[in-house]
């Protein structure tokens, strides 16, 4: 059974459809890239996955370990293991970043019907990660992203992914706003967290996340459904050639 | 459904109904007659063994507040008050003279037992071991005066205040054994004919706490006053007075629930505090009088002047207040800054839910030089209520070196609701320097998605930014209350915690 | 409430003025009805005092010591002085309407040449004509402010301007107001501006006195509509002199997508109040508020803003900057209103006073009352002196202290300056600053 199972999709938004017969798979381990223009639906395709609310799906499902995830809350899905690294991840001011973490992450547990983690056993945890990732202590106090950098917001994500250990990571445009240096580091935190039993779903508009987060296949998807798949040599030839040719055949 | 949309439906769900403290306790009473005339007035203060020169106090307050008319200013509406329908004295029938706390109503003990009140030092000295979160577990002991209806029922741990020279005792018998201290600073904070409220405060208060710290002294415990509206058709009108003598330090705590009524219930007190040369006086409330149904149906009127006195140099007053409760509020803790130096805080959360009305706010009135004041105040309106901050701050003529920050901010949820910001920020000398800046903001989508998708369910979503929200506030008050607070919160907007 | 309103000798100096006045002011039928209906208003109501919430910290009845009776048609030695102003208050570039002790001067307006869907009349012509509809904006404020209600009673002339839609006069219209009298006297005014939709146009106001001309008093008020997708940039200067006293009220209206960019600067007048209520009426309208206030000796200046959002999607910027010398006292009080239906409303308001004496008063009232959730709103105020370290600094640099002073309020009023869109009109303020900084040096 595929961990992910996408089967012709329709989303609405308002009075708009997004996406219009969109299907995917994914197994556990694989890393998937999504690439495609703006406008082409790839975030749309990121905040169904999740979850958010505003969108209508019209027709189509998702499957996650076979069960139907579009009948499910946003939290539910987080407790499943959907995580969904944000394109702008969102000020929290006055809560700080370690009592979100461990609020959040034993609401996961507690949902799993597992044991929450008790103060010490979290800090430890939490500290250990952070370690890992080369994410000050200071930062940790801080409210959540709140006066972080572009950089700082993206690793406060990827210390989430690798807390919460989710079973699908999606990146939605992860090196937005990054520099070449901040986008390396973001990029080592992600690739430490390929797993056997981990899948990714990387969406970018450019190649060059790629070079640093190697997929095992790329998707193209193009006004609202995957136009081409391959290995990721597909991104190379996207490079040269540009997603033009795609927006034609779609 | 989008998301704040469902948190409204919560919200509204979760009526006010749940009021966790709404039960009423049956005991035999002992009230005045109905309504109020200079008969009611010798009444109380015949009840109070008071002597005379308090009565005519009194009565010089009740004649005063015979020609005043109700204040209109306040963005709030209720159907006019018939003064003469309410009782304006009522206390539990004593068995016998009581000597000891064994010889108190158990029904009245059980009632503050059921509102986590303790009032037998013993269990104090036991129970409060707690550990939280990561801190190392403290101990604190907190003296607690129970005001029930119109009197005192209890004060714990006098004699070990009274060693370091503490007076803490109901102000009926302050008025009685120390009528020069209370001569001397009743009414000079809060004259009698300061507004209506106050004034009918002073004609017809029957208890309330008095606190007396002598210079140099830094009282030894948290001092807790707990008031409880039991009786029917009652007002409540409790009077506070404390008095920081020179270098001393108190911090004192207020605690207020009333049952679950059909019928609106006034309340109308009134708190003077006079800190003294480089004395401090912190003062913190919780307020979660009834509110009402989800109707709107009945609820307490909360009308309550408050206000300090920097009267020495160096004095410090910081007021902290998480109102939660009350049909009506209305209440404005000030503070005037008159000693060089002096400071004056204010730090208020106000949430209001179903139909409650909140007009609150400060005062922080610059007198002397170099005195500073800080005012942070949090709204949240949910459900049908309107919530307004109003505050004014003003730096004299010869005030030089004045300086005030001050921030308001207000978060919406839900669309009936409103949230509105008053202030008057008045400078007469150039060397003033005021700092104000206010917001009015929505829980937003984004958020409460975030905070979904890590795992978090709607009510812990919103739990979480509004906690975030009144943060800088809570912080303010004293542990124990932080955490009441905080669950209040939850209570107030959720339901579901608790 | 069954109060009798006490009345000052100054209130019924006014009341008095009415009657005497009556058989002079414009219009009859209708007109003349709703002229009685507004003076039984301000009857009722009386001169505004400090218990009247909106008149705080204007309390006329302190401050209006005395009332003058209705300024006498000029005569040909007042215009002859007015003229004189004309000249020395020229703005070029700029379309002239003067209105001289309240009466419009034909000689020294520029009206020829309007061109097409300008129209320019009076407000006699208008009031004495039949045209009922503008007869009927002219009279929609209501009296509920007393000086709206006086105004409304008492007002002799205006100019009365209709922009037809999809049209937009080059030409900014400069509505000049000259107190020319020789004797103390006031002047009633009302004018109106209807700009039709997709139109669009600059209004320039100005308030100054002829040479010579001492006490005098001003009672102006100003509607305006703005269609669909129309843009009005409107300049107000209150250069009175400065035993003047000047009490002028706006109302403005917006339609769908309309822009309202607005500039008031008082350096004039002994008293004077501006009082405006700005309505977004439509969808995606945008509001710019921008005031100044110069204020020095025993100047007293109140600027009041109601702006209402009644619809979504609109947006308001309100900046406010007063600088306060001497024994000098300024009042900003701005409040913004959010309908229950105004979702989205995205409305900020910040207010700065500069005190340069010890004896200066600023008081700000900045309020907001917010019946919607999904809205941005905001405001702050602050109050203080000059920064001491960035005056020090300067004097390092070699600048005297009065010059360092300059810079800084410069600086200080030259945000809410920059907004001026005209490159005239803002040059025309910026040397307005600067005159009364020189003043001062």
């Amino acid at each position: 059974m595929a961990l992910l199972e996408i089967k012709d999709l329709h989303v609405r938004v308002e009075d708009n459809e997004i996406l219009h017969g969109l299907s995917l798979t994914v197994n556990e381990g694989e890393v998937h890239a999504i690439m495609g223009p703006n406008g082409s639906g790839k975030s749309t395709l990121s905040h169904v996955i999740a979850g958010k609310p505003d969108y209508e799906v019209t027709g189509g499902q998702i499957l996650f370990n076979g069960e139907d995830l579009l009948a499910m809350q946003p939290d539910e899905r987080a407790a499943k293991g959907v995580f969904l690294a944000f394109q702008y991840p969102v000020e929290i001011p006055g809560v700080a970043t370690m009592t979100f973490l461990r609020t959040a992450l034993n609401a996961q547990r507690k949902a799993r019907g597992e044991s929450e983690l008790l103060t010490p056993a979290f800090l430890k945890k939490a500290y250990e990660v952070a370690a890992r990732l080369n994410v000050p202590r200071d930062m940790l106090k801080r409210g959540v992203n709140v006066g972080f950098s572009g950089g700082e917001k993206k690793r406060n994500e990827i210390l989430q992914m690798a807390l919460f250990e989710p079973s699908l990571c999606i990146l939605d445009e992860m090196d937005s706003g990054l520099d070449i240096d901040a986008l390396r580091v973001a990029a080592d935190g992600v690739n430490a967290l390929r797993s056997p039993d981990r899948a990714m779903v990387v969406i970018t508009h450019y190649q060059r996340l790629l070079n640093y987060v190697v997929p095992d296949f790329v998707h193209v998807m193009s006004k609202g459904r995957v136009v081409k798949s391959g290995g990721k040599e597909l991104a190379l030839e996207l490079e040269a050639s540009g997603y033009t040719q795609f927006e034609d055949a779609a | 459904m989008p998301a704040v949309q469902e948190t409204v439906e919560r919200v509204r769900r979760i009526d006010v109904d749940q009021y966790r403290y709404g039960f009423e306790t049956l005991i035999e009473s002992d009230k005045a007659p109905k309504g109020l005339s200079e008969d009611t007035v010798a009444f109380i203060s015949a009840k109070k063994s008071e002597p005379a020169w308090m009565l005519e106090w009194r009565l010089e307050a009740y004649r005063r507040w015979l020609t005043m008319t109700e204040p209109k200013w306040a963005r709030v509406n209720y159907p006019k008050i018939d003064y003469q329908d309410l009782y304006y004295y009522s206390a539990p029938k004593p068995k016998k003279q009581v000597t000891s706390l064994d010889e108190i109503d158990p029904e009245i003990l059980k009632t503050y037992e059921k509102l986590g009140i303790p009032l037998r030092e013993a269990e104090v000295l036991e129970g409060v071991v707690r550990k939280d979160g990561e801190d190392a577990p403290v101990e604190r002991r907190i003296a607690v005066d129970a005001v029930f209806d119109s009197v005192s029922v209890a004060t714990t741990f006098k004699e070990e205040l009274k060693k370091a020279g503490v007076i803490f005792m109901p102000i009926s018998e302050a008025i009685r054994e120390h009528p020069e201290l209370v001569k001397k600073y009743l009414g000079s904070v809060v004259p009698t004919s300061d507004n209506f409220f106050a004034t009918l405060n002073s004609a017809v208060f029957s208890d309330g706490s008095f606190v007396y710290v002598p210079p140099g002294v830094r009282c030894p415990m948290e001092l807790s006053t707990y008031f409880r509206i039991n009786e029917r058709n009652t007002g409540q009108f409790e009077r506070t007075l404390i008095i920081a003598d020179k270098g001393s330090y108190v911090s004192y705590l207020e605690g207020c629930t009333a049952p679950q009524r059909d019928e609106n219930q006034l309340h109308a007190a009134v708190v003077e505090l006079v800190a003294l040369d480089d004395a401090e006086i912190k003062y913190s409330t919780v307020q979660n009088w009834y509110p009402g149904n989800s109707e709107g149906l009945g609820g307490i009127y909360n009308f309550v002047t408050k206000r300090g006195d920097c009267r020495g140099k160096n004095s410090k007053i910081s007021w902290t207040q998480v109102e939660t409760g009350s049909a009506i509020t209305w209440k404005y803790p000030s503070c005037i800054l008159r000693g060089d130096n002096s400071r004056g805080e204010f730090y208020s959360i106000a949430i209001s839910n179903g139909f409650q009305q909140v007009d609150s706010g400060t005062k922080m009135l610059h007198l002397g030089k170099n005195t500073t004041s800080r005012i942070i105040s949090k709204g949240i309106a949910a459900g049908r209520s309107q919530n307004t901050y109003r505050g004014l701050v003003t730096a004299h003529r010869k005030a030089t070196g004045a300086r005030n920050f001050t921030a308001c901010d207000s978060l919406l949820i839900g669309d009936k609701c409103g949230a509105h910001t008053v202030p008057y920020v008045e400078a007469k000398n150039s060397s003033a320097l005021f700092e104000h800046e206010a917001t009015t903001s929505k829980i937003s989508e984004d958020v409460l998605f975030y905070c979904t998708q890590r795992g978090l369910s709607q009510e812990e979503a919103v739990g979480l930014v509004v906690n975030g929200f009144v943060k800088d506030v809570l912080q303010q008050l004293p542990m124990e209350f932080a955490v009441e607070a905080q669950k209040l919160i939850s209570i107030s907007l959720e339901g579901s915690v608790g | 409430m069954n109060v009798v309103v006490a009345k000052t000798e100054t209130g019924r100096a006014l009341s008095d003025a009415f009657a005497v006045a009556r058989g002079r002011l414009p219009g009859t039928g209708q007109v003349a009805d709703r002229r009685r209906q507004a003076f039984e208003a301000y009857e009722r109501l009386g001169l505004p005092h400090r218990r009247i919430e909106e008149w705080k910290y204007t309390d006329l009845r302190t401050l209006m010591r005395e009332a003058f009776s209705l300024a006498a048609e000029p005569d040909a030695a007042a215009l002859e002085r007015a003229g004189e102003a004309v000249r020395s208050h020229t703005i070029d570039g700029v379309r002239r309407l003067v209105l001289v002790d309240g009466v419009f001067a034909p000689n020294l307006s520029q009206t020829d040449g309007l061109g097409q869907g300008l129209r320019i009349r009076t407000l006699q012509e208008v009031l004495e004509d039949a045209d009922s509809a503008l007869q009927a904006q002219l009279f929609a404020p209501e009296n509920s402010d007393a000086m709206v209600a006086l105004n409304s009673a008492m007002a002799t002339d205006g100019v009365v301007i209709e922009i037809a839609d999809g049209a937009a006069p080059k030409e900014p219209l400069h509505v000049l107001h000259i107190a020319s009298t020789a004797t103390p006297a006031a002047m009633f005014t009302r004018s109106l501006l209807r700009l039709g939709n997709n139109a669009g146009v600059t209004l320039v106001e100005s308030f100054v006195a002829a040479d010579g001309v001492k006490a005098y008093q001003v009672h102006d008020s100003l509607i305006v509509s703005i269609g669909d997708g129309s843009r009005l940039d409107h300049v107000r200067l209150i250069e009175d002199g400065r035993d003047a006293f000047n009490i002028s009220s706006a109302m403005v209206t917006l339609g769908a997508h309309a822009h309202f960019n607005f500039f008031n600067m008082t350096s004039g007048a002994s008293v004077s109040r501006y009082q405006a209520t700005i309505v977004c009426a439509g969808e995606g309208s945008r509001v710019e508020t921008n005031g100044v206030n110069l204020l020095n000796g025993r100047q007293h200046a109140d600027t009041t803003l109601l702006l209402d959002h009644a619809v979504p999607n609109c947006a308001s910027r309100e900046v406010f900057r007063a600088v306060v010398d001497d024994r000098a006292h300024s009042v900003f009080q701005g409040r913004i209103i959010v309908r229950p239906d105004a979702q989205k409303t995205d409305a900020k308001m910040m207010t700065r006073a500069l005190l340069l004496s010890d004896e200066a008063e600023a008081d700000n009232k900045p309020e907001l009352e917010i019946f919607a959730d999904d809205v941005t709103c905001g405001h702050g105020a602050t109050t203080g002196a000059l920064d001491e370290s960035l005056l020090f600094y300067l004097r390092a640099r070699g600048l005297s202290e009065k010059e360092a002073q300059a810079l800084l309020i410069q600086a200080f009023v030259g945000e809410a300056i920059e907004s001026i869109a005209n490159d005239t009109l803002r040059d025309l303020a910026v040397s307005a600053a600067q005159r009364w900084l020189e003043a001062r040096a």
